[in-house]
């Protein structure tokens, strides 16, 4: 009998030291440790597709470099950033005060550089016959105080809503900028990423939803079909704009635009600055604006040159 | 004589081992289950400093980021779960006993051969690929047919979660009828009963309990299903009044908010909070259902 227990012992000893060995194993073989020079860029849903493209025309240009792009959400990416898991964080909203006292609490210092501006865009179905809102309607519609799209002079129909989940940016941003921080309506259907958003309103002729001015064209750089980008009125007196007016967004009278951010843990490494650089070079721009974006001016650029050094 | 009792010894160590090392096994899965249950409820006890139990349990606003005023109630996501579960059986149980029914009584052996292993891989289907064809076939068929404008609803997810838990009540159900003694059948038959009413009056009585414990573990599988109800019912955090609405299980809310929620905060224990929720819930059933299982084994012994 005590023989057999000395067993039992043993074997458990066993299990519990091959556990071990098994778990350092998957530590040293894990990506991070495999591909150390490989730059890690993680976050807002917003910018994932632009940065894919600027960090593929980077390596075509360098092909010494290496990054990987990850979506996920700007509060993903800055959670990432908090904890050490990535290089570079996207974000398309501001740091939170609650963020920042957390990372300070464990010593990492933000760095933020502004890469793009973007317009945030209000989308209806093609067959809705409504062309502008307010800033205070949309505010209402997502808030859930106007339920129906007869009350702005639409077709009797439920409004049906999509919008983002509560770690994307762009929730963030529309909740604080529009809903003036009050509570998104319960009955927002929450879906995975813009794209989702833009395919769900394209076939449901009641739906509205946001996404970033990016997501509105398809690859040959037209508005994507079964959807109408809204014109916004900053207020009732106030004339419409619409995010697909280049000019209204540069001169800031459309009225729901935002800068889009990255940012670093201290300063940034020599790779990751050089990217950085290449991003808000003329050519980093110019891809900036081809997919939708916009350039970012001269006040936000000035204080990026002075967080690269 | 020597060597034969060498090998003697050598053949008991080795059976010793052996034993020893599948009794490792099985207690690892006791101990799987209690650390997992263990550490669902240390991390789930932290949200309780800042959210009531009361709250927690009975107000229907979930809304941990609201910048009004963050609110955790679970209400409205237990009550999603558990009617997209409902609805899945309600569709998914007559289907499978009648499934189940006609492979053990009324298929001729040939029919058998071909159908079971197509229910079998219905199983083998990867739930994004159902949740797929639910936002790219049925949510636009249940659009259409009750004039919705959307058929991201709760009745998407149901029709897709029967599916799902369909092979397991085809399964379980055909097993209990066919573990109905033969003796059973033959008195009915020989007492002049037809086919039919020896199936329904005599062999489904006597599966009965294997038949609810299909049905007890198609529910454990309909209640846990996480990445189907996702991506088909439309995730909104409402309290749901009708089939025809977008729903947000509990499973969901786990998937969508935990991948991006800051650590160690009251959100971050409130999500651990549903899990032991789930988990709970999933246990009674599975439990439940083992229960009856044990008991139809014995009564038909």
């Amino acid at each position: 009998m005590k023989q057999l227990r000395t067993k039992a012992k043993l074997s458990s000893w066993l299990v519990t030291i091959s556990t071990v060995f098994v778990l350092v194993l998957l530590m040293l073989t894990s990506p991070a440790a495999a591909q150390r020079k490989m730059i890690q860029i993680k976050g807002s849903d917003t910018m994932v597709n632009l940065v894919q493209i600027l960090a593929e025309e980077y390596m075509a240009k360098k092909p010494a470099a290496a990054i990987a792009v990850l979506g996920g959400g700007s509060g993903t990416g800055i959670t990432a950033i908090i904890n050490g898991t990535c290089d570079l964080a996207n974000h398309s909203r501001e740091w939170k005060q609650k963020e920042l006292d957390l990372a300070y609490e464990k010593g990492v210092r933000p760095r933020i550089f502004a890469i793009a501006v973007d317009a945030l865009s209000i989308v209806v179905n093609d067959r809705n016959p409504i062309e502008s809102l307010t800033m205070a309607q949309v505010g209402s519609i997502f808030h859930g105080e106007i339920k129906n799209w007869k009350i702005l002079g639409g077709t009797d129909q439920k409004i049906s809503l999509y919008g983002r989940q509560s770690n994307s940016g762009t929730y963030s941003f529309l909740q604080e900028h529009v809903l003036n921080n009050k509570n998104y309506s319960q009955d927002v259907k929450e879906m995975n990423g813009n794209a989702q958003i833009i395919e769900a309103v394209s076939q449901d002729p009641a739906g509205i939803g946001y996404v970033g001015v990016g997501y509105l064209y398809d690859e040959k750089g037209e508005v994507r079909k079964g959807i109408k980008v809204l014109k916004i009125k900053k207020d009732e007196k106030a004339a419409e704009y619409s995010p697909l007016d280049k000019e209204a967004v540069y001169s800031a009278k459309y009225p729901i635009s935002r800068p889009l951010y990255q940012c670093t843990n201290g300063k940034p490494s020599a790779a990751v600055a050089d990217f950085i650089r290449f991003e808000l070079s003329p050519e980093g721009q110019a891809i900036v604006e081809k997919e939708g974006f916009f350039k970012i001016g001269k006040e936000l650029m000035e204080l990026n040159e002075k967080n690269l050094r | 004589m020597g060597t034969v009792k060498k090998k003697g010894l050598l053949g008991d160590l080795k059976e010793n081992l052996i034993q020893k090392v599948f009794q490792t096994s099985g207690l690892l899965a006791i101990i799987v289950l209690l650390g997992i249950f263990a550490l669902l409820l240390y991390n789930s006890i932290p949200a309780f400093r800042e959210v009531s139990l009361k709250e927690f349990l009975t107000s229907t606003r979930w809304d941990p980021t609201s910048p009004e005023r963050p609110g955790y109630g679970l209400l409205s996501m237990l009550a999603s779960t558990v009617m997209v579960t409902i609805g899945a059986l309600l569709i998914a149980f007559p289907v499978g006993v009648a499934v189940a029914a006609y492979l053990s009584d009324v298929a001729s052996p040939r029919a058998r051969e071909i159908i079971k292993p197509v229910v079998e891989l219905l199983a083998a289907i990867p739930s994004v690929v159902v949740g797929f064809i639910g936002i790219t076939l049925v949510g636009p068929l249940i659009a259409r047919i009750f004039n919705l404008s959307h058929g991201l609803t709760a009745l998407n997810g149901s029709l897709l979660l029967a599916v799902m838990a369909l092979p397991t009540i085809i399964s379980i159900s055909e097993d209990s009828l066919n573990a109905v003694p033969v003796s059973f059948v033959e008195a009915s038959l020989a007492l002049g009963a037809n086919r039919w009413q020896t199936l329904v009056r005599v062999k489904i009585p006597a599966a009965i309990s294997g038949i609810i414990a299909s049905l007890m573990l198609g529910m454990g599988r309909a209640i846990g299903e996480t990445m189907t109800v996702l991506m088909a019912t439309g995730n909104a955090r409402a309290f749901p009044h009708g089939f025809l609405q977008s729903v947000r299980t509990l499973t969901a809310t786990i998937a969508i908010e935990l991948g991006e929620v800051p650590y160690y905060t009251t959100h971050y224990y409130a999500l651990f909070a549903i899990g032991l929720v789930l988990f709970i819930m999933t246990f009674c059933v599975n439990l439940a259902a083992d229960i009856i299982l044990e008991k139809q084994k014995r009564n038909l012994q």
